[in-house]
């Protein structure tokens, strides 16, 4: 079997009374793409929140390549208010910041597009290569990083070139229509040079055509940059054609898992989207 | 334009300037007001930039500048007042051992060394400070980081005038004799400070246009998204709040030197207020609207807006309103009506460019020739 890339272990998030992630367990494999869904308000964001550091999970643990990323315990005020399992787990409490997370090899999307508004298409890309460059802040304001930043700006035109973007290199982000912003999001997440890359509903917003050529698209960033990749997705057509394997959660609680085949004949899966509108 | 030919227009631009100021330096002592707002432009436009940097560019809201400037004030004052002269300032209280030691030790360098020395030395101090003060702060969201950085501000002026700093600050008697710029015969009054100023914007420029400038202006437009870009936040924000107090006190030791004699109220939160304003009026976001920002607001509150100080008697008619402060309800009704109808200031998020001078040119015919916007018109004028 491949290499354990990401291992999310009993991560439990609660928001004051309100459990938005249950004890969720799931692994994602070397060159596998995985499928989180889940009807709205699922906990889906809040699991790609959990695992990117942007929350601390009120439980659980998450490892990267077999080491230890993420974990916590309830513990101050969740002591007496954690309504979970698993309470007495864990006893260390690890909790990088998010820019931590991405150094380490995990880039994300978000559902509602963030990207550098009001900079350009090639600088929104150029920030990527910001943490990685050898370089302090005063070589780099006297230009005595010059080589770095040649490096960085070639990379990042080698990225946008591959992305088919730099013929937009100098238009402004915000300004894009919202299929390119999607997929300039995307190539801004390449340039950290992930070795796992979450993708938040990369279809939303994307026309039709956009959506159907997604699916060869996110099958092709993951062959070419060698990536693993999961991805949170409504589109039913989408994750049954790129998904290796799926998770469907359902009120912040895994209620199934398998190959797409096997998930889309679980009746537990039926009943959660029955009457739940897709988009 | 081409490139060329943009660095053959900044090259005129600048020698035209350093002859200028060459010229009014030599007619300091009949156009004193028009060189003292050029130096205080000048200053100004430091502090504008550095605010800038860090509320422009970074996103940081903080309103400590006067704080800073008031550490800077001091060190450079302490450091440049000579040292037969420095007795009869704090004849009050006596001066610290420390600092005439200090002054004994430097007193073999020439005084021009010695200026810049302590202008460096002030924003060395200012910098610490706002590294121990950034720690806990700048965790803090806008508004909170404000108020935060504001009440700084004013501990650090409560602490320079209180009695226990008596024989270091000088307490509430405030600092005096503190050498001007250039020598007796004005020579260098302009230069020196807009060589420094300069020096200054030009470092926050490259900065601002580096790798660690890009991640700034991350930070601001999201944070989130930054930190998604292996950006800590903390670190970087840390960074532009200690560079950024560095320049602001350098812009204090000036203001010190232009001022010859400080004490804390001069450092009252009016001053961070003042270089809100410029940078508000110059655009957040755009160092050359600082600066422009800085003169433009300088020079009318100091001169064009004087008028409206004066009372005034048409024949035996009191003109009504006209006297003394006036002028400065006048300069906020200015400044309600940028902020109002000009928001993004005079320049925006833009920096200037010679482009914009045939563009500008372009604009102004458009606005006042009278033809309607036809296509035609639009392609010739
Ligand atoms: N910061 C927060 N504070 C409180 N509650 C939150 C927070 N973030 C998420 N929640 C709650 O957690 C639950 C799960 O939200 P989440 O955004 O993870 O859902 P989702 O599966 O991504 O849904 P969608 O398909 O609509 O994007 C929701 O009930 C939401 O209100
Ligand atoms: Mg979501």
């Amino acid at each position: 079997m491949a290499e354990n890339v990401l291992h999310v272990e009993n991560v439990t998030m609660q928001f004051g009374g309100v459990i938005a992630v249950n004890s969720l367990t799931m692994d994602v494999n070397q060159g596998e793409i995985v499928a989180l869904i889940g009807p709205n308000g699922a906990g889906k964001t809040t699991a790609f929140n959990v695992i990117t550091a942007v929350y601390e999970p009120t439980n659980g643990k998450v490892a990267f390549y077999h080491k230890p990323m993420v974990e916590n315990y309830p513990k101050g005020k969740m002591k007496k208010l954690y309504a979970g399992q698993n309470s007495s787990a864990y006893t260390q409490s690890i909790s990088p910041t998010p820019d931590k997370i991405t150094r380490l090899g995990i880039a994300r999307t978000f559902q509602n597009i963030r990207l550098f508004k009001s900079l350009s298409v090639f600088e929104n890309v150029l920030i990527a290569k910001h943490m990685r460059a050898k370089q302090n802040v005063f070589s780099a304001t006297f230009g005595l990083n010059a080589k770095e930043e040649a490096r960085m700006r070639a990379e990042t035109i080698a990225l946008l070139e591959e992305q088919d973007l730099m013929h937009l290199k100098d238009e402004i982000a915000g300004s894009l229509p919202y299929g390119l912003q999607r997929r300039l999001e995307i190539a801004r997440a390449l340039a950290t040079r992930p070795k796992l890359l979450l993708l938040d509903e990369p279809a939303a917003g994307m026309n039709p055509q956009e959506t159907e050529d997604l699916g060869a698209f996110i099958t092709q960033i993951r062959d070419k940059y060698k990536l693993s990749i999961l991805v949170i997705e409504h589109h039913m057509d989408l994750v049954m054609e790129v998904a290796d394997r799926i998770y469907v959660l359902d009120f912040g609680k895994l209620i199934a898992q398998g190959t797409p085949s096997e998930v889309q004949d679980n009746p537990d899966v039926i009943t959660a989207y029955l009457g739940v509108d897709e988009e | 334009m081409k490139k060329s030919t943009k660095t053959l227009c900044s090259c005129i631009a600048l020698a035209l300037l350093v002859g200028f100021l060459l010229y009014m330096e030599t007619l300091k002592t009949t156009q004193g007001m028009a060189v003292s707002i050029l130096q205080k432009g000048a200053i100004f436009s430091i502090a504008a930039v550095s605010m800038n940097l860090l509320n422009g560019f970074t996103g940081l809201f903080s309103l400590g500048q006067a704080g800073f400037m008031a550490i800077g004030a001091y060190v450079t004052a302490i450091f440049t007042i000579p040292t037969e002269k420095i007795v009869a300032v704090y004849y009050m209280n006596g001066v610290s051992e420390g600092i005439m030691s200090i002054k004994r030790a430097l007193s073999f360098l020439p005084e021009p060394v010695l200026v810049l020395l302590a202008l460096i030395a002030g924003g060395l101090v200012a910098a610490g400070f706002a590294a121990l003060v950034g720690i806990p702060v700048l965790r803090l969201k806008s508004d909170y980081l404000a108020i935060a950085t504001l009440g700084f501000s004013e501990i650090i002026r409560a602490l320079i005038s209180s009695p226990q700093m008596d024989k270091i600050t000088n307490g509430s008697y405030g600092l005096k004799n503190i050498p001007g710029f250039g020598g007796e015969n004005g020579l260098g009054c302009l230069l020196v400070p807009f060589g420094i100023a300069a020096l200054c914007i030009v470092i926050m420029v490259l900065l601002i246009r580096s790798s660690y400038g890009r991640a700034f202006k991350a930070i601001a437009e999201d944070e989130v998204a930054a930190e998604a870009m292996g950006i800590n936040l903390a670190h970087h924000k840390e960074m532009a709040f200690v560079i950024s107090s560095f320049f602001t006190a350098v812009a204090g030791g000036l203001l010190a030197m232009y001022m010859r004699s400080i004490e804390a109220k001069t450092f009252q939160v009016i001053l961070t207020y003042d270089i809100l304003l410029i940078v508000v009026i110059g655009g957040i976001g755009s160092v050359t609207g600082s600066v422009i920002g800085a003169f433009l607001v300088t020079a009318s509150k100091e001169w064009w807006l004087r008028f409206f100080d004066t009372p005034l008697k048409i024949g035996n008619f009191q003109v009504p309103l006209l006297r003394t402060g006036f002028r400065m309800v006048i300069f906020s009704l200015l400044l309600m009506a940028v902020v109002l109808f000009w928001r993004r200031g005079l320049m925006g998020n833009r920096e200037f460019n010679w482009d914009d001078i045939p563009r500008f040119g372009r604009w102004v015919k458009r606005k006042f020739t009278k033809t309607p916007a036809t296509e035609g018109g639009e392609r010739n004028g």
